[in-house]
């Protein structure tokens, strides 16, 4: 309650700055950035360096200052450099929007980041009003991108990873071409957007690939017993179960289901990703389970392998998926600013809108109606309590 | 299937579907009385601190926690057997429900039922994020080896050495408690005070030592409880006991509060419920119905299953 006042007033705030800087200066704040100079595009990062998910902000930067050094030393961008300016959003809804706003003083013509679903709505009004575009790099909550009271689509607003319920479409695939999988069960955390999202891609496309869905249970957040719901699915004896969730509910919920002698494969998404599953589901009974995720470092294409190793040589650790977004983030923009053949912040938004089939480390996207890639995923394996990569999903 | 297998030695003839169903419930059947054999054990001690100074203590759950973080120190750090732990889990929250009882409760025995509701309620929030400030917010993983799994198979019928351990300690601890109130002095002054507690004092009971009882016993079930919970699904928390709590305090309503036959049935009746919504209706619908259920005994008899009509609780 308090926070959303706080946050309009905030807004007030900013709008009567932004105003008065736009008014102050005669409207020329930002041509001035990037014409007069020539040599240099700005670029903001507006990422989480501190606050609780530090970690993700701290690769991603890494991840896309790795690019920035690779596109400057290849030349830069029509010919100028990318100057990225850094600057730390804490964690912050309200700090995203104070620093997006600095940001757009300096005189940036995009802005990489926040890497949090709930930061890039902080960021999106400043954004939108100056008209500059955003590019997030992981925040995967379907409604990002789009107005959720006009079903409109935020014009400056793009992302690089795909959203939360596009995992159910990519594992639906895996299940039945892969695995043969002609019948499935689904188990959901029905208490979160994030399961019921899944599960209901996942529903769609199986069904559309001629497979059958023989039973749908739900379970809620900090549920510990499941082994009704399970013996009941065991009775369907399905090909596949998919199991939506985070692993605080799913790693007790896999052990069950083999402690119930359940053999079928099961399957989840990136929420199956935390050393707790192999820790409290043991590892003999997670075999034969897969999961969705954005990326693997472990992948063999060759273009990742040499990103995996210019990192690896920078920093010295491996990049996560945080690290490959922030990298595709950047070269994404350097696409954008090609196509447009213009680094004004219109032209790029525009280029942005109309990418087809950019090659990412993260896989081939192209930027759909909604701002969102179509591209593809990697399938992880749990083979004797280690993560595997199995495959990669191209839908 | 095993089922195939499993035709060959029944006795009798009868179609593999039917079997199939069987065996689906008795499997249910089994689901269901070791998840309520779990809120039983909870349950046992809402009723029981209810019967004797009508507090509800919404402390309960929180004590099953601590029970089950003690189990699980003594199990990693002590390196004790499971036994053990649960019996080192009993004494630390009997001692816990003793000292909660004299700092929290006493104070406010004569004050309005509200009150001592409230410091309940405070107490319970108090031990949740004690835990956390203390331990952290994460879940810890029962280590495996404490309890190695086994599998028994009967006909198709799996039944694990879990379900066993949980069903078998919790009828004979509900044993125990019944001879204790039927049986020993200690018991008599328990229902004495229960039923007045100005007479009981006339006859010379203290009531402050069998109220101090009272907490230990039923403390000492929770903790037992949560060490069960603990072996069966693996992960504790510091905020494990809400759920539980919650289900075990509507378990005591639904057998009637403040009577202790009520509370075991009324635990493994909920279990079986939830079990059999989940299994047979749908999982989505789960506590809607079982509630929806609870709501309309209550309805049809507010005292719950096992009160009388004294048309004065709940």
């Amino acid at each position: 309650m308090r926070k959303g006042v706080l946050k309009r007033l905030s807004v007030l705030v900013l709008m009567v700055f932004v105003l008065g800087i736009a008014v102050g200066c005669g409207g020329g704040a930002q041509n001035a950035g990037d014409e007069d100079k020539g040599g240099e595009i700005k670029v903001g990062l507006n990422v989480e360096l501190s606050g609780g998910v530090a970690s993700y902000g701290t690769n991603c930067r890494d991840g896309a200052m790795l690019a920035i050094e690779e596109i400057n030393a290849a030349g830069g961008v029509l010919g100028k450099q990318l100057n990225p300016i850094v600057r730390d959003c804490k964690s912050l809804a309200d700090e995203a929007m104070s620093v997006s706003a600095a940001l757009v003083d300096e005189g940036i013509v995009a802005q990489i980041g926040p890497l949090v679903s709930g930061n890039v709505q902080g960021s999106t009004p400043v954004m939108m009003d100056n008209g500059i575009p955003l590019i997030a790099p992981a925040a995967t909550a379907p409604n990002v991108t789009v107005d959720e009271k006009t079903g409109e689509t935020l014009n400056s607003i793009f992302r690089v990873c795909f959203i939360d319920p596009f995992q159910g479409t990519l594992m639906a695939e895996f299940a039945a071409d892969n695995l043969g999988a002609k019948t499935a069960a689904i188990y959901k955390d029905a208490s979160t957007d994030y399961g019921k999202g899944l599960a209901e891609y996942f529903k769609k496309t199986f069904e559309a690939k001629g497979g059958t869905i023989v039973a749908e249970e739900g379970f809620v957040k900090d549920d510990r017993d499941f082994k009704a719901a399970l013996t009941r699915i065991r009775g369907k004896n399905p090909d596949f179960i998919y199991v939506p969730g985070y692993y605080q509910e799913v790693a007790p919920l896999v052990k069950q289901a083999r402690e119930l002698g359940i053999t079928a494969p099961m399957g989840g998404g990136d929420g199956w990703d935390s050393p707790d599953m192999v820790s409290v589901a043991t590892a003999p009974n997670l075999n034969n389970t897969y999961f969705t995720n954005h990326y693997s470092s472990q992948d063999k294409d060759p273009k990742i392998v040499a990103f995996v190793e210019a990192y690896k040589a920078k920093y010295n650790k491996e990049p996560d998926a945080f690290a490959a977004l922030g990298y595709d983030a950047v070269q994404l923009l350097a696409q954008a600013i090609k196509d447009a053949n213009s680094a004004e912040p219109a032209a790029i938004t525009e280029a942005l809108a109309k990418i087809k089939d950019f090659e990412g480390i993260t896989g081939k996207m192209t930027i759909d109606e909604q701002h969102n890639p179509v591209k593809a995923g990697v399938i992880i394996e749990f083979k004797d309590g280690n993560q595997v990569m199995n495959t990669r999903i191209q839908p | 299937m095993a089922t195939g297998e499993a035709l060959l030695q029944l006795p009798f003839t009868v179609n593999k579907g039917e079997v199939a169903i069987m065996l689906e419930f008795v499997q249910q059947l089994v689901n269901g009385l070791s998840l309520g054999a779990i809120y039983a054990l909870i349950a046992l001690g809402y009723t029981m601190v209810y019967g004797i100074i009508m507090l509800i203590n919404f402390a309960h759950g929180d004590i099953m926690m601590v029970g089950a973080f003690v189990g699980f120190y003594s199990i990693t750090l002590l390196g004790t057997n499971i036994v053990m732990a649960m019996i080192f889990a009993m004494i630390a929250c009997a001692v816990l429900g003793v000292v909660i009882e004299k700092v929290a409760y006493r104070p406010l025995r004569g004050s309005t039922r509200i009150a001592a509701l409230i410091t309940a309620i405070g107490m319970s929030l108090f031990l949740e994020y004690m835990t956390i400030f203390l331990l952290g917010p994460q879940q810890k993983v029962f280590p495996h080896s404490a309890f190695p799994l086994k599998e028994y198979n009967a006909m198709g019928l799996l039944i694990t050495n879990k379900d066993i351990f949980i069903i078998v300690s919790a009828v004979v601890l509900m044993i125990i408690l019944q001879y204790i109130i039927k049986m020993t002095k200690t018991g008599k002054a328990m229902r004495a005070v229960s039923v007045d507690r100005e007479a009981a004092v006339l006859m010379g009971i203290s009531v402050d030592k069998t109220i101090s009882i009272t907490f230990a016993i039923g403390s000492a079930l929770a903790a037992a409880a949560g060490v069960m919970v603990g072996v069966y699904y693996n992960t504790i928390n510091p905020l494990m006991g809400i759920i539980p709590g919650l289900k075990a305090f509507v378990a005591a309503v639904l057998g009637g509060i403040g009577i202790v036959p009520g509370a075991m049935v009324g635990g493994f009746v909920m279990g079986i419920l939830e079990t059999f919504v989940s299994g047979y209706g749908s999982s989505l619908y789960r506590d809607a119905v079982a509630f929806g259920v609870l709501i309309l005994i209550l309805l049809i008899k507010p005292t719950g299953l096992f009160g009388k009509d004294t048309g004065e609780k709940v």
